[in-house]
């Protein structure tokens, strides 16, 4: 999505405890010239980050899972209020974890995506243009993550409509977690990229809303928690 | 008889065991010698006598594993040991072990369990008739001997002595090294128990002997005051040394959890040193091979950890479910190569023959990812759906058409189609959606 980017910008917040991931991060996408994001901000912690959020108020935050002061999950906590469904903050999680703990945790606080720190600088690009326009954006390994979970949980189909991952939406994640992009999906289920950003929306959604004890007895039961 | 002291006296200076047995009884008569020397022979003789044999011109015997010279009237191999048989064996094997605190019913298992069963026999000597006899001429021998002492008053001291003498034959015979070692040792509470009422009875014996001594300097009528008195003696040393004892005790089991710490800290710097230490250095040797680096780096922590976190018996055995295989294979091929690998897994199941098959293949299709995936991310999935286990890998690189590739080479048609093939699966490569190869195994399991 590069190529469209200069049109457009999108203003981000960089949170990472360490100097030197975000003096990289800022290198590899903070030329706004050509990538089109303009970093405008840094913290290294949790007070600091709630902080230069509400004074910024960015349209993305690159927001570490584990910061000092209390991890990602309490940005996000004491970030609701920016937060909102038209123009407020979005909230992308980048971190090198990938455990189901830091993973749904930070989903559940309101994070929109989920990349880990293996991600090229394209595809971070990309996908902080998907958040801002709206979109979530899952890592391979959180559409394997998901999956799980679900696949865990299919079995008594209780309140269906509301916990069940769709087969169209099955499919998404699958082709999430063997590693295609967003672009390739919709070439190869022939459907547009709109329809798998929805799909992944949706798949977010319901991660959000159910099944909180299940997924954690999952996770529990994994020695993931 | 008793101790098997006459037995190994006579191995020792290569004389008949009857010749040595008949000495002691001799001098048993003169005033009981023959017994004190007895007693002193049973806690310096080392026991327990093997084989003789013969190295270098000089004669050696088998004492408790180390070979002591010995004369020549015993041939090499001259069999020193017979089956026991008979009552008699019996009853002194047993005296044997409740003496000398080894299990009666001793298997004859490894180490000092298998010394302990081969004494008793190894001492068996002659056989039945003649220790009968022999016995028979000690109880004889000890019969006379109390008929002398009892009528002669100038030797009094001899009843109380030899009861010191036995109590602390007891005590130093449970003493010995190997017996330390046990007692102080984590040992089952039977044989500790044995220990411990046998140096009990050593202790009684020594200590009612020494009063007995100490009650015949008077006459018999103060006898009373004389035990009261060594009771307030013993008392008294108690109360004066029960705190140093203590101490010393409290100071040993503080060594000892100090030891088992040190233990601990010496097999962790050992690991360290022969995993995480090479590592660095290999690092430093390497440090203008970024590549090289990586990969020491990333198999040196996945040990580490490997190590640090799982308990011994995962780590140790083979892995049995298709997740842990699978994820054993795909690190492996990332350390070799060098090449990240993205793994996910959806589900896992026991593995079967057909799926070990699946994960061979797919360790395969990884390498090939690796090898020729431009260097990019390999990304690795797979999922256990009902009875489907799927496994997809992709990389990014230049693409692969299986029909371009020449018909002698076997690496993809061999080793991961004609692999699924021949298990019951099957196995696809295609160019992907967005650039690379993808390679899809697909593998319907048997187990449960």
């Amino acid at each position: 999505m590069t190529e469209a980017a200069p049109e457009r910008t999108a203003r981000v917040v960089l949170v990472d405890d360490h100097r030197m991931f975000r003096t990289g991060v800022r290198a590899e996408i903070g030329r706004t010239e050509v990538t089109g994001i303009d970093v405008v901000g840094e913290a290294d912690d949790v007070d600091s980050a709630v902080r230069v959020v509400a004074e910024t108020r960015p349209d993305v935050v690159l927001l570490d899972v584990h910061l000092p002061g209390g991890g990602g999950v309490e940005v996000l906590r004491r970030s609701v209020g920016v937060m909102g469904e038209q123009g407020g903050v979005k909230f992308l999680a980048l971190s090198v974890s990938d455990a189901a703990e830091d993973v749904i945790g930070v989903i559940r606080g309101g994070a929109r995506g989920y990349v880990t720190k293996t991600i090229t600088g394209t595809d971070l690009v990309d996908a902080i243009f998907r958040i801002a326009d709206g979109d979530a954006v899952f890592s391979p390994r959180l559409a394997g993550f998901v999956l799980d979970a679900f696949a865990a949980t299919d079995t008594p189909p209780v309140d269906e409509d509301l916990d069940r991952l769709t087969q169209r939406e099955r499919e998404v994640l699958r082709l999430i977690a063997r590693g295609y992009a967003y672009k390739e999906i919709a070439k190869q289920l022939f459907i547009s990229v709109k329809t798998v950003e929805s799909h992944v929306s949706a798949v977010l959604r319901k991660l959000q809303l159910s099944n909180r004890h299940e997924l954690t007895r999952w996770a529990t039961a994994r020695r993931l928690v | 008889m008793l101790g098997g002291v006459a037995h190994g006296l006579a191995v020792h200076l290569g004389l008949p065991v009857r010749w040595v047995r008949l000495a002691f009884v001799l001098l048993f008569f003169a005033q009981g010698i023959g017994a004190l020397l007895y007693a002193a022979f049973w806690f310096v003789v080392p026991i327990g006598i093997g084989e003789p044999s013969q190295r270098g011109g000089t004669h050696w015997v088998n004492v408790n594993g180390v070979y002591v010279p010995t004369s020549p009237w015993l041939r090499p191999g001259t069999p020193l040991t017979k089956p026991r048989g008979g009552w008699i064996g019996r009853l002194r094997v047993l005296l044997q072990h409740a003496l000398q605190g080894e299990p009666v019913m001793a298997a004859p298992a490894v180490g000092d369990d298998a010394e302990a069963g081969k004494r008793p026999a190894a001492k068996t000597g002659q056989g039945g008739i003649g220790q009968l006899a022999a016995l028979v001429m000690v109880v004889i021998g000890l019969i006379a001997l109390l008929n002398v002492l009892g009528w002669q008053t100038a030797k009094p001291y001899t009843w109380p002595l030899l009861a010191i003498g036995v109590g602390v034959a007891l005590v130093w015979r449970q003493a010995d090294d190997s017996r330390w070692q046990r007692w102080f040792g984590i040992e089952e509470g039977e044989r500790r128990r044995g220990a411990y009422t046998r140096v009990g009875a050593g202790v009684l014996l020594a200590v009612a002997g020494t009063i007995a001594l100490l009650a015949m300097q008077g006459s018999g009528s103060t006898l009373g005051s004389v035990i009261e008195a060594s009771i307030a003696v013993l008392a008294g040393v108690l109360v004066l040394l029960g705190p140093y004892g203590l101490r010393l005790w409290q100071d040993l089991g503080a060594e000892r959890t100090a030891r088992i710490r040190a233990q601990e800290r010496a097999e962790i710097a050992a690991h360290i040193h022969d995993s995480v230490l090479h590592t660095l250095t290999l690092i430093q040797r390497r440090a203008e091979d970024p590549k090289e680096v990586l990969r020491l780096a990333r198999s040196q922590e996945r040990e580490l950890r490997l190590w640090l976190y799982r308990p011994e018996a995962a780590a140790e055995s083979a892995p049995d479910t298709m997740a842990e295989t699978l994820r054993a294979a795909v690190a492996e091929v990332e350390d070799r190569h060098g090449v990240p690998v993205e793994l996910v897994i959806v589900g896992d199941c026991p593995m079967d023959e057909g799926i070990a098959a699946q994960m061979q293949a797919a360790r395969e299709a990884t390498v090939n990812a690796a090898k020729y995936g431009g260097g990019g991310p390999v990304q690795v999935y797979a999922e256990v759906e009902g009875r489907t286990v799927s496994v997809f890998v992709r990389d990014h690189g230049p693409g692969f058409d299986p029909d371009t590739v020449p018909e002698d080479r076997m690496g993809v048609r061999e080793s991961i189609i004609g692999r699924m093939k021949r298990h019951g699966g099957t196995a696809r490569v295609r160019p992907a959606a967005g650039g690379g190869t993808e390679v899809e195994l697909e593998m319907e399991r048997t187990n449960d």
